[in-house]
């Protein structure tokens, strides 16, 4: 099974942080994603050699510069696909896709989502701040219905995104949500996807503090955050609220899911595989936060894009013989030859 | 039975052209009378010209599917003007192919298509083969469907696969008729039908009918020989420009040591490339099917970051989507090959027809200042060559190479002189390993001085952990950078590493060393005008020729050459496009003479047009 290097490692934080400038704006989530990232990645204990960050554009897809691995910041929504070419043909290397809302979801939805269905071994953060930022003050794919931008005096007429469902939708085998503010879950978050072979995707809510601000303060906020976010925990039945007085539950006779006071909670099983359970708990958010399960939702296995790939090469390698150069002759003298003499 | 005699006659050169309706399985037929004819060791020139649909209605003029076979005993540039032969499968294939006929041509009917309906199909009033409308030809009129039809009975085929037989026993005929040797057609059935035995016994039952019906019948009382053509001593096959152009990536795979990764999204006319490949996975070759145009460069380049020989195939309207990546491929500095097989534009355009009119686009087709390699193939089999080419250069300048094939030179096919391996070019690259500075440090950006190449260090080495991306570079440490001067410095430096690559000159054919007119041409324009410069200077006349493989750059001594001559004249499949490069740069009056039909140019219609040069002026 093709899978990257595992050679332990001493490294600390320190040894992730290139030598670059980080230019984010002051107060931007995106240094508490770095900060989490760049702490967490000794544990892998990969060489930094063989991890690379590849991102789009977008204040996300600065990222790479930060991080001292190999690293790419490519153009607009293709970072997918560039990154499927190198993990594709680079088994042994460790590959992670940063990217944004508009990059991952508007301009590369393309992209995204045959990556996805194709199950390439990529880690894919997706910083969801629901805005378009570094063109300063768009609505983005995920923005709400209605959203007063720059580009929408009038209001956005845009129904949005649920990442995590179109993540689904597009077969993906390991979906997650977490949140910048919480390193803590974030990194469990980090360390459940680096473990999952295949495509792994995460949505991170990221605060854009100059053109979004406060987006995600209900599920963030002490005084509000127990009774809207929703911890989705391996093997645990799933509740929240103040007292742990709301339950997820599965009524008779419905399709989904729903929230209520009390009553039976289901017993949260990311392995599931049917992806109607994952699709239905992605189901259970909208834009306005009220009930917003975090955590992994989907943590299936199927065999990835590269692992296939790879297959057919060895097994073609397998059953033939002699050095490149003969075979070359071989394939040039094939069909229909004549000779002159 | 006793048959009897066939008067034998020598000719030097045949045109055939195979025509039919789409299901009627024209190509197939062509490619095996092709492939019978390459045996026999006659020179060889094909052109296939079929519909972009997959079956349009079944017995119209948009449905006439056709193979031209040009051969002789001599070697030929082009597939032929003017076909002596036309083999027409329905009325359609008739009316569609007549006019292009040679003056007296044979046409060899089959009647059994020329019922009323079909006439009234594509307008005929009145039979063409009754009205005396045919009276200029030498019509053989031949029942092939129900002959067909009737050769197979008793074999228990249905009769619908019986009448799709029917382009066997024409096959047969042909063969007869031409005294061409059989024996690889008939191995040929048993490959293609190896699951279906009853369908290779009906296939070589109704070729063997027509070889036995062309002997008996007094439809047909000449038989004709073409000796085989004087050609260098070695091992030949036949082969079509895409084919050859997947042999030479799979050669660019062998002679780099490097896995080769190629990102494709089916296209019209590039896809066979895609499908050969696919094939060749011993070699370290995986192919991508990608989600879109921009997907497969993206994997492509990707795949080159990850020190892998990166290429794309498509078509020019592959080659506008994939503009953004290949300006990214520009700023990284890496090796990748894109490969547009041109076809009729702008838009959809016509996807089987031929164009060389994404010449400005391989140019200048990007945002800011992009320059890059491009390159282009004269011929079939020289599609093999300009491959390694094209990987030579974007590996030794770590820079991404347009290779402009096109539709004529892809499907077309010629005899192939198969080459040495071993004398192939040495393609092999060294990654970088250590860093390249005295403080210790890597500088992704120091380049070679001769070749003004980055380094190439691939993810996994240790010690060179760094960033690329598509924001502007600083020199040496290719840290992002805003500075005006490094800004200057950058973008003159990318268009001075185009500059620096090291191309062949060009070369110029003037056997009678006092041409006053030079014909300046480029890809797959060669034939053609290399059939007219013979033609003309076997009337006496002085031409010289010259060819250009590199468009960018350009050759070092081109500006020479093109001072030596009074009069310069360019014929593109395009309006002018080489014509305005080269009047631009060289100052030179180029007269530019354009032809945007889809089709390639005759050898006539250039050797009328550089007569009058010529001779005028």
């Amino acid at each position: 099974m093709a899978s990257p290097t595992q050679i332990p490692v001493q490294l600390t934080m320190k040894d992730f942080k290139s030598d670059q400038e980080v230019r984010w704006c002051p107060g931007c989530g995106d240094y508490a994603i770095l900060a989490a990232v760049q702490s967490f990645m000794p544990e892998l204990g990969i060489p930094r050699e063989n991890i690379v960050f590849v991102s789009g554009i977008g204040c996300s897809s600065r990222f790479p510069y930060y991080m001292n691995t190999y690293g790419m910041h490519s153009i607009h929504g293709r970072a997918p696909a560039i990154a499927t070419g190198l993990s594709a043909s680079r088994p042994d290397l460790s590959v992670w896709v940063v990217t944004g809302d508009g990059d991952a979801l508007s301009i590369g939805g393309n992209h995204l989502i045959h990556a996805l269905r194709r199950n390439v071994n990529l880690k894919i953060l997706l910083f969801n701040n629901r805005i378009y930022g570094l063109t300063k003050g768009q609505y983005s794919p995920t923005s709400e219905l209605g959203k007063i931008t720059k580009s929408t005096p009038a209001g956005s007429a845009d129904s949005p995104f649920n990442p995590l469902s179109l993540a689904l939708g597009a077969e993906a085998t390991f979906v997650a949500r977490t949140i910048d503010s919480d390193r803590k879950h974030l990194q469990s978050v980090l360390r459940a996807a680096a473990a999952h072979e295949g495509s792994a995707f995460v949505e991170i809510y990221q605060n854009c503090n100059i053109f979004n601000d406060g987006a995600f303060d209900l599920i963030k906020d002490p005084d509000s955050r127990d009774q809207h976010l929703i911890r989705l925990e391996q093997g645990r039945p799933i509740t929240f609220g103040s007292d742990d007085q709301f339950s997820v539950v599965h009524p008779e006779g419905s399709f989904g899911l729903k929230v209520q006071e009390g009553g039976t909670p289901i017993v949260h099983d990311a392995g599931v595989d049917d992806p109607a359970y994952a699709f239905a708990l992605s189901r259970l958010s909208g834009s306005d936060l009220n009930t917003t399960p975090i955590g992994v939702f989907r943590d299936v296995r199927r065999p990835s894009y590269d692992e296939i790939v790879r297959k057919q090469l060895v097994d073609a390698q397998a059953g033939s013989s002699g050095t490149p150069e003969e075979m070359l002759n071989g394939l040039l003298n094939s069909g229909d030859t004549w000779t002159i003499l | 039975m006793a048959a009897p005699a066939k008067r034998v006659e020598q000719l030097d050169r045949v045109v055939i052209r195979f025509a039919g309706d789409s299901g009627d399985g024209m190509q197939l037929t062509g490619d095996r009378f092709t492939s019978e004819t390459a045996q026999l060791g006659n020179d060889i020139s094909t052109l296939p010209n079929f519909p972009a649909e997959i079956r349009a209605p079944a017995g119209t003029l948009p449905g006439v599917s056709s193979f031209q076979v040009h051969f002789a005993d001599y070697d030929i540039l082009t597939p032929g003007d003017a076909p002596n032969v036309l083999v027409a499968m329905n009325p359609a294939a008739l009316k569609a192919n007549l006019s292009e006929l040679s003056s007296g041509a044979d046409i060899i009917v089959n009647t059994d298509e020329f019922t009323k309906r079909n006439l009234a199909k594509v307008g005929y009033t009145t039979s063409p083969l009754d009205d005396g409308s045919l009276s200029g030809y030498s019509v053989h009129p031949v029942a092939l469907t129900s002959m067909t039809v009737g050769a197979l009975d008793g074999l228990g085929i249905a009769k619908k696969d019986a009448e799709r037989a029917k382009n066997m026993f024409a096959l047969g005929l042909l063969s007869w008729m031409y005294s061409r040797p059989f024996e690889s057609t008939l191995r040929f059935l048993e490959r293609k039908f190896a699951k279906r035995p009853e369908l290779v016994e009906a296939n070589k039952t109704a070729f063997r009918a027509g070889w036995n019906y062309g002997e008996t019948t007094e439809v047909l009382s000449v038989r004709y020989e073409i000796k085989p053509a004087k050609m260098q001593p070695g091992t030949y096959r036949n082969i079509t420009g895409n084919q050859a152009l997947a042999l030479g990536l799979v050669a660019t795979a062998v002679r780099s040591r490097l896995p080769l990764f190629l990102g494709a999204y089916p296209i019209t006319p590039a896809s066979d490339i895609l499908h050969e490949l696919s094939k060749h996975k011993r070699f370290g070759i995986t192919t991508m099917q990608a989600e879109d145009e921009i997907a497969a460069i993206g994997a492509a380049l990707g795949a080159a970051y990850g020190g892998a020989l990166g290429v794309t195939t498509t078509s020019g309207p592959g080659v506008a989507l994939k503009g953004e990546t290949i300006s990214l491929a520009i700023a990284l500095e890496l090796p990748l090959v894109i490969v547009d097989v041109q076809r009729a534009g702008p838009s959809t355009g016509m996807p089987t027809k031929t164009e060389q009119a994404d010449l400005n686009m391989a140019l200048y087709g990007r945002h800011g200042e992009a320059p890059l390699a491009v390159i282009a193939p004269k011929s079939p089999s020289d599609c093999f060559h300009a491959a390694l080419e094209a990987a030579r250069i974007a590996l030794t300048y770590r820079t991404p190479v347009i290779l402009l094939s096109d539709n004529y030179v892809a499907n077309g096919s010629e005899p192939w002189l198969l080459p040495s391996v071993d004398e192939l070019p040495d393609l092999s690259v060294e990654f970088t390993t250590a860093p390249n500075s005295d403080d210790g440090k890597f500088l992704p950006y120091l380049r070679d001085p001769e070749t003004l190449a980055r380094p190439w260090a691939i993810p996994g080495t240790p010690g060179l952990e760094h960033r690329i991306g598509g924001l502007e570079k600083a020199d040496k440490t290719g840290d992002i950078s805003y500075d005006p001067a490094n800004h200057e410095f950058m973008v003159r430096t990318r268009a001075a590493r185009i500059e620096a690559i090291q191309v062949p000159d060009v070369d110029v054919e003037d056997p009678d060393e006092n041409a006053r007119v030079l014909v300046l041409g480029w890809g797959s324009t060669y034939g053609p005008i290399g059939a007219a410069c013979r033609a003309l200077r076997q009337r006496g006349l002085t031409i010289a020729q010259a060819h250009l493989r590199h468009l960018a750059p350009l050759p070092a001594n081109l500006g020479e050459v093109l001072a030596s001559y009074d009069k310069v004249v360019i014929p593109e499949m395009n309006l002018g496009q080489l014509a305005h490069v080269i009047r631009a740069r060289y100052l030179v009056d180029a007269v530019p003479f354009n032809q945007v039909s889809g089709l390639p140019f005759t050898a006539a219609t250039l050797e009328n047009m550089l007569e009058d040069v010529v001779k005028n002026g």
